[in-house]
């Protein structure tokens, strides 16, 4: 079965993927009827209209030089109380998971092969939701073929967050499937650092029962690594959702986040901010769909691109009939450190609702050249006036990160970041 | 301390002359001040002194302690000695007050070679600058200038110059938006600068902050030149007369 999926994979992912789909019943059927959505819908086009902006080749191709790389010898959450769990070529460091309070964590890889798990009803499920109105074939096949994850269920308030760090070296190919479950009342945050693979198609489903809350912090640095992300998940009522990405120097990234408000009075974010230099894509491609009474959604992402790299933005808001009082917010920015880079955008709305108030906006700029004067009268010299700027228009993306420390780490990791090149 | 001689400047984009032959002689230690009509090229000439681009000097010179500053960079005037506060202070949303400030100490003490200033040191020093002119620790938490009042911003002007220790400080209208108290404690910070060293040209209309910092001489600007220059006296007749008479007295 999926030995016959298009060229996506390299062998080794194959073989692994092919290993756990030989196992347990749940995972049997979620596996074989991705597999064949997958087939059903065929790999991305380029000539695809959801995929205008980038070429979705090197997603696809079998035969992508993948070049292993080295990270920025720069740590990011270093001071945080954290779970920590480690991921070493695509796959778990260690057979044995953090046990934690009001949280129980476990590997997909084990759940696989059981022929029951909670996780049943949410693994594809939320991806296959997603696949309206446009297809996304390579989601698909990350559940088709996803070697290892985690699976997450958090039963209460988790008091610090959980921190998946990877590590590959070599030219790791790695599908990697992550499932998040928060019940009623229960709140937990995700963060992601480092990189599965050389190349990676990361999914997360992420189902927040009434009143749960979930954050989400990915850092993608990873020098020459091609990232396509997925995040699916279901907000029910007065409930949050937070997802928060910092792209720093990745060669190609996309990040899809396809989101669906079902019950009433909940707010999500999705936010981002990234530093492109030269050879560098990067795209965030979010789907909000608002589907039930005063909810609030938010969209903000900042992007600083310099030496040619390119920024692309598609951000939809589809408010259904019913939805009444919905807030909808979104704002694209970029700011462009020469004339070689480019910032694509394309925002939209739809709206069948009569009483909501959404508002978008998307904008590229270059550094402002009175702010810039204004520090060198100070003595800062040019270089590091622009930091501090480019500081200051990623600042209200990081703004949307709830907690503090959080923000500040991932503000000090930017300046670092920022100051090494 | 500072010798401009016949600054000649135009526009870069068009062809509109600003700065007409500017000769001023600031010596180390004075106070000068500068009055002229709206638009006469006042703050024109700070622009030009510290930098700012968009301006072709066309003639004439500029040096600071004998070093020609034209020629340097606006972070290396700096860090040789020069400072204005800004008629019209920008705003720079997501950069704290206190970091935009340590940065600028430590970015001119690099420059000049000299060591930084701690961490430790540094909150000490800005604590106590910033309760002198009244700055509350949230106004230097809070992002540079963003939703200061008019006011604030002055202020935060002049705490900038307080910490940065310039030798030569260029105030381009900082009394505009200041009510009494406040215009009294700007004053104030910039006398406790005064050590007979450190130079100053204060651009104003008013007689008013003069009344506060004690000119030692007066000039009055119109169409881009120095039309007269005298004791602080020459400031009253301009509050009194205006500067109808002494436009035509030159003309
Ligand atoms: N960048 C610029 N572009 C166009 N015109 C300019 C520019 N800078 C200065 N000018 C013009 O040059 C003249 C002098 O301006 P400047 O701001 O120096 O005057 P000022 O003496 O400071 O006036 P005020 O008392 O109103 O502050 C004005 O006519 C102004 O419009
Ligand atoms: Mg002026």
């Amino acid at each position: 079965m999926v030995a016959s999926s298009p060229k996506l994979i390299s062998d080794r992912a194959l073989h692994d993927a092919e290993l756990i789909s030989n196992s347990g019943a749940w995972a049997k059927n979620a596996r074989q009827s991705a597999s064949a959505r997958a087939q059903e819908q065929g790999l991305p086009q380029r000539r695809d209209e959801y995929w205008k902006y980038t070429r979705p080749d090197l997603f696809v191709q079998k035969n992508v030089a993948l070049i292993p790389q080295a990270r920025p010898e720069i740590s990011i959450f270093a001071d945080q109380m954290k779970t920590e769990i480690e991921f070493k070529n695509a796959k778990l460091a260690a057979d044995d998971l953090p046990e934690i309070d009001n949280c129980k964590i476990e590997s997909l890889s084990n759940a696989c092969a059981l022929d029951l798990h909670w996780v049943q009803d949410i693994y594809g499920k939320l991806e296959l939701a997603g696949q309206n109105p446009v297809k996304r074939s390579l989601a698909a096949l990350n559940t088709a073929m996803a070697t290892e994850g985690l699976l997450v269920h958090a039963k209460g308030q988790v008091s610090s967050p959980i921190r998946i760090h990877s590590v590959s070296i070599g030219s790791i190919d790695a599908v990697i499937h992550h499932v998040v479950k928060v019940e009623a009342g229960a709140s937990v945050t995700l963060i992601e650092t480092g990189q599965y693979g050389a190349r990676s198609n990361v999914v997360i489903e992420v189902e927040v029962a009434d009143t749960g809350s979930f954050h989400h912090i990915r850092i993608q640095d990873g020098q020459e690594s091609h990232m396509l992300t997925h995040i699916f998940a279901s907000i029910g009522a007065d409930a949050k959702f937070k997802s928060f990405t910092l792209t720093a120097d990745c060669k190609m990234t996309r990040n899809e986040c396809i989101l669906e408000l079902v019950g009433d009075n909940s707010s999500v974010t999705v936010a981002g901010a990234c530093l492109g230099d030269s050879n560098f894509h990067h795209d965030d491609t979010v789907f909000i769909t608002h589907d039930a009474v005063n909810c609030e959604s938010r969209q903000v992402f900042k992007k600083v691109l310099r030496n040619g790299a390119v920024g692309v933005f598609q951000g939809k808001i589809l408010v259904k009939a019913g939805a009444q009082k919905t807030d909808g917010y979104q704002i694209s920015q970029s700011l462009l450190l020469d004339e070689d880079s480019q910032f694509l955008a394309k925002p939209e709305l739809e709206i069948y609702a009569d009483d909501v108030a959404c508002s978008h906006g998307s904008t590229s700029g270059a550094i402002d050249e009175e702010a810039l004067f204004y520090l060198r009268s100070r003595g800062v010299p040019e270089p590091k006036a622009v930091d501090l700027l480019t500081l200051s228009f990623i600042a209200q993306a990081i703004g949307e990160i709830e907690d503090p420390d959080l923000a500040q780490a991932i503000l000090s990791y930017l300046t670092d970041i920022l100051e090494a090149r | 301390m500072l010798e401009i001689k016949n600054l000649c400047v135009q526009l870069e984009e068009e062809d509109k002359k600003i700065l007409r032959g500017v000769n001023l002689s600031l010596e180390a230690g004075k106070v000068h001040a500068i009055m002229g009509p709206n638009g006469s090229g006042k703050s024109t000439l700070s622009y030009v002194l510290s930098g700012k681009g968009g301006y072709e000097v066309t003639e004439g010179s500029a040096h600071l302690e004998g070093n020609d500053i034209l020629e340097m960079e606006p972070e290396e005037r700096a860090a040789a000695g020069l400072f204005l506060a800004f008629q019209y202070p920008v705003e720079i949303p997501g950069v704290g007050n206190m970091t935009f400030l340590r940065t600028a100490v430590n970015s001119q003490r690099k420059l000049r070679g000299e060591p930084e200033m701690s961490a430790g040191e540094f909150l000490k020093v800005v604590r106590a600058k910033a309760k002198d002119l009244k700055i509350d620790a949230d106004m230097l938490k809070r992002p540079v200038n963003v939703g200061f009042s008019g006011g604030e911003k002055k202020r935060n002007e002049i705490l900038q110059m307080a910490m940065l220790e310039p030798k030569m400080c260029i105030l381009d209208e900082t009394d505009s938006g200041l009510d009494v108290d406040a215009m009294k404690l700007v004053a104030q910070g910039v006398n406790a600068l005064r050590d007979g060293k450190r130079t100053f040209l204060v651009i104003t209309h008013y007689q008013r902050l003069l009344d506060h910092i004690k000119p030692d001489v007066v000039h009055i600007m119109a169409a881009g030149r120095i039309i007269k220059s005298g004791g602080p006296e020459l400031a009253l007749e301009v509050e009194n007369n205006g500067y109808a008479d002494l436009l035509e007295e030159t003309a």
